[in-house]
């Protein structure tokens, strides 16, 4: 649950501009190579030269992987509120206020109907800018509403994970969407319907131990963080430093947890081939 | 029995301390009406301490050392029970126990996390931090009470799942993950009771039933009020306010439904009294078992899916 930490640096695109005046520029943090906005457009948010994935948000991946204009957006209005009236440096309910209006998103999690080549899918999206793309009551809901879509119109269900975990503000109602998801993906398992779960950077925590890593198959973006415990907790638990590429989704496919590191520029065919194979 | 004492019973002992050195001299000097006046003060200031812990205070007593654990339940409640070991796929994770066992009449499948009570069993015990085998471990044990048609009782004590290295590589996640989706379906009754410390994911993951119950003195919630603490306020100085913040006591969570029912525990503390805790709890569990019993699996799956379908709160 380090999301916290993490959020503050690379969040979106936009963090790296720092000396670069008119923010159409981008240094990848990877490589240093400096990348016009348009460059990296065009190469679906991947560095030109070592291929790094920036990190983006629901809206850049409805365009990459989704059909042009075949997106609806659903349950869009839901809001989170306060129920532990919850306050550390500031009110959760504030917290949330200025998210909002900053990231002009309503939570972590955007969530539809689209088609990827033609397939119609239900489509879930999370936001690592809102709040580390931590998982509240709203995530969970929006889920699992997505889910009874998937199920109403029987179509395969797609999530993209991107998130530091479960949302600390909200206690133990944030734990319980890690059952209230996973249950509700038992339903569309016994429907025989596909759920195809994409695990971006970073996915730790609970998202990781709920719905992301119970696809009928995992995906990882290339050099994605992918895991449970934090690397910081992890090193400090054993006192040592971490081996290279530790919890990378190479790591992770390595290890037998994903079934495939794919280039977000390979994606979208990727999943649409896998549907055609299994329907 | 306590030799622990935490820093808001200091109060009583020094009392207590002083009450006994007065009976030692009242054969002596007539003083029996101010020993009565002492021991009412006692009375009254014990009184006043545990009907009005605050949420870290209840962490502390969640986590006495000499707080009943798992297998001290199973001895206290139990019969004929026949521990099983391992996930029979990577080894024996000796942070959770489980096997079978009768509860009077009733046979069934209780399995809990399990902590040490000095440095050498913390070790072997892990701290009661469990390793992906232990969720797997438990999983098979489920499976198995399902597959013999028994009930399942869990019993959560954990400070989290296990944040090492080899966890990692062996699928912490996936192994929490997949307990969940396989909970939801089990097709016997599961009840689920937090003893101690219920942290987390780690604690969720042998945490999900049909009737989820707490006992008055544990904790439960999405992190430790330490390391929130150290998350938001930068700081570990903050874990009375991240308790408070948190809502993490059996009474805040029956009021956000998570829990279904608050076990009493025997007045100051579960820890004060082994025997007496373990007989209240023997007999919610065999009152929940009775009415979990009548209901056929499906109804039972459905109610369970609905149930935690239902979790959460939010604005539309
Ligand atoms: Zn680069």
């Amino acid at each position: 649950m380090a999301w916290f930490k993490r959020s503050k640096q690379n969040i979106h695109p936009n963090s790296e501009k720092s000396d670069l005046p008119d923010g159409l520029w981008e240094k990848c943090p990877s490589c240093s190579e400096i990348l016009h906005k348009k460059q990296l457009e065009n190469n679906f948010w991947s560095c030109v030269k070592c291929e790094h994935h920036f990190r983006i948000g629901s809206q850049e991946y409805i365009k990459l992987l989704l059909d042009e204009n075949s997106f609806t957006e659903i349950n869009k209005k839901i809001r989170s509120g306060d129920p532990l009236l919850f306050i550390d440096s500031k009110k959760y309910s504030q917290r949330i206020d200025e998210t909002i209006k900053k990231t002009q998103l309503n939570d972590a999690i955007k969530t539809g109907v689209g088609k990827i080549n033609g397939i119609e899918v239900a489509f879930g999206c999370m936001d690592f800018s809102f709040i580390g793309g931590s998982m509240g009551s709203v995530v969970g809901e929006k889920i699992s509403r997505l889910i009874d879509k998937s199920l109403k119109h029987k179509i395969p269900l797609i999530i993209i994970s991107a998130s530091g975990g479960a949302r600390m503000m909200e206690g133990a109602l944030s734990l319980m969407q890690l059952a209230k998801t996973s249950v509700k993906l038992t339903l569309l398992a016994e429907e025989k319907i596909p759920y195809i779960s994409i695990l971006t950077d970073p996915t730790t925590g609970g998202t990781t131990a709920s719905f992301a890593m119970l696809g009928d198959i995992n995906i990882g973006e290339p050099k994605a963080l992918i895991g449970f415990a934090g690397p910081r907790v992890i090193k400090q638990t054993i006192g040592k430093n971490l081996p290279e590429g530790f919890q990378t989704s190479e790591f992770v496919l390595e290890h037998g947890f994903l079934d495939k590191v794919v280039a977000r520029k390979e994606m979208k065919n990727f999943i649409s081939t896998f549907i055609n194979l299994v329907s | 029995m306590a030799k622990t004492i935490l820093d808001f019973e200091k109060p009583i002992i020094e009392l207590e301390e002083k009450l006994s050195e007065m009976k030692k001299l009242s054969d002596n000097l007539n003083i029996d009406n101010e020993i009565k006046i002492i021991e009412e003060k006692v009375q009254h200031l014990k009184e006043n301490i545990y009907k009005n812990l605050t949420r870290w205070q209840r962490v502390q007593l969640a986590r006495h050392p000499e707080r009943p654990y798992t297998l001290d339940y199973i001895y206290l409640m139990t019969q004929d029970f026949i521990e099983l070991h391992g996930d029979r796929n990577f080894k024996d994770d000796k942070a959770v126990v489980g096997g079978f066992a009768k509860i009077d009449e009733y046979k069934v499948m209780i399995i809990g996390q399990q902590k040490g009570r000095d440095t050498k069993s913390n070790l072997h015990r892990n701290f009661g931090m469990m390793n992906p085998e232990g969720y797997r471990k438990a999983l098979r044990l489920m499976k198995l009470a399902e597959k013999f048609n028994k009930p399942v009782i869990t019993l959560l004590d954990t400070p989290g799942a296990y944040p090492g290295l080899e966890a990692e590589e062996r699928g912490q996640a996936e192994a929490i993950a997949r307990n969940l989706f396989e909970m939801a379906k089990l097709k016997v009754p599961i009840i689920v009771v937090i003893i101690g410390e219920g942290a987390s994911g780690g604690a969720l993951g042998i945490g999900l039933g049909d009737r989820i119950l707490m006992l008055e003195n544990s904790w439960y919630s999405v992190i430790s009020p330490e390391s929130c603490s150290s998350i938001l306020w930068r700081s570990w100085e903050f874990k009375e306010q991240a308790a408070e913040a948190l809502k993490l006591t059996a009474e805040d969570l029956i009021k956000l439904k998570i829990i279904d029912r608050i076990v009493q525990e025997p007045f100051g503390g579960a820890h004060k009294d082994h025997n007496a805790m373990a007989l209240i709890l023997k007999n919610v569990i065999k009152e929940e078992l009775s009415l979990l019993i009548k209901t056929k699996p499906e109804k039972l799956i459905q109610n369970r899916v609905k149930k935690f379908s239902e979790l959460g709160v939010y604005e539309e």
